[in-house]
């Protein structure tokens, strides 16, 4: 299995570069979803890490190759909404990265969702929210819209 | 630590007070690597999601430790009922 994960994922390490001059006007600027790796070795600070976008996500794997159902579950969620652009962290390239994040935010498995840089939950907790819709609300508050939404009104003016 | 179907619902119910309890080993040879469990209890009241999912997971921290997968779902017994109902 490890090996499968290693020769199959590659860090697309954008990571700090990717990072610099993002924040203009307080606007975030997005091409596609961006790949988040830490640097190696050094000292992970979580609080800024989970605030690097509206919508921050630790994985196993990413959003276009998820290594693990329940890290799929929460892409797909997203992607209904039609939130596309979020930062992704994929912590089976870093066994710190893994560790760090679930004593950071006293959760213990993968995937963990952060709106607005607070921690929102996993897998299970972010299915709920979009079957109860709680997640069209939440996504709301961060200035997105989901495209659920768009969907309801093709539909009604039709 | 063996961790078995009895022992999580046990755990659950004399710690968190739960009325109603479903453990699902999800693991291929159910060999207790992943585990769904459906806990009901009226502690959950008045509590948001997040906190419900919390309360659960520091009741099984011990277990989670070696557990690899665990999908949960918390609701009161009100809600319980509901569900039932439909």
């Amino acid at each position: 299995m490890n090996t499968l994960v290693s020769s199959t994922i590659r860090c697309l390490r954008v990571g700090s570069v990717c990072w610099t001059g993002l924040r203009i006007d307080g606007h975030v600027s997005y091409s596609s979803t961006r790949l988040l790796c830490a640097a190696a070795g050094k000292k992970k600070d979580f609080a800024e890490m989970v605030k690097k976008d509206k919508v921050v996500v630790f994985m196993k794997g990413t959003p276009a190759q998820p290594m693990c159902g329940f890290s799929n579950a929460v892409v797909q969620i997203l992607r209904m909404h039609g939130v596309d652009k979020y930062g992704a962290y994929n912590v089976l390239d870093d066994q710190d990265l893994r560790e760090g994040v679930k004593a950071f935010s006293n959760w213990p498995t993968i995937p963990q969702v952060f709106f607005n840089g607070e921690f929102v939950g996993g897998c299970d907790i972010l299915l709920q929210m979009h079957q109860n819709g709680d997640l069209v609300e939440e996504l709301n508050k961060l200035g997105i819209r989901s495209a659920l939404l768009e969907e309801e009104d093709d539909g009604k003016s039709k | 630590m063996e961790i078995t179907i009895d022992h999580i619902r046990n755990k659950l119910t004399t710690e968190i007070g739960a009325v109603h309890v479903e453990v699902e080993d999800t693991s291929p040879n159910r060999c207790a690597a992943s585990f769904k469990v459906l806990v009901v209890s009226p502690q959950f009241e008045g509590k948001p999601l997040l906190h419900r999912h919390r309360m659960v997971n520091s009741c099984l921290a011990k277990e989670l430790e070696v557990i690899h997968a665990f999908e949960q779902k918390t609701l009161t017994p009100e809600q319980w009922e509901k569900l039932k109902a439909q």
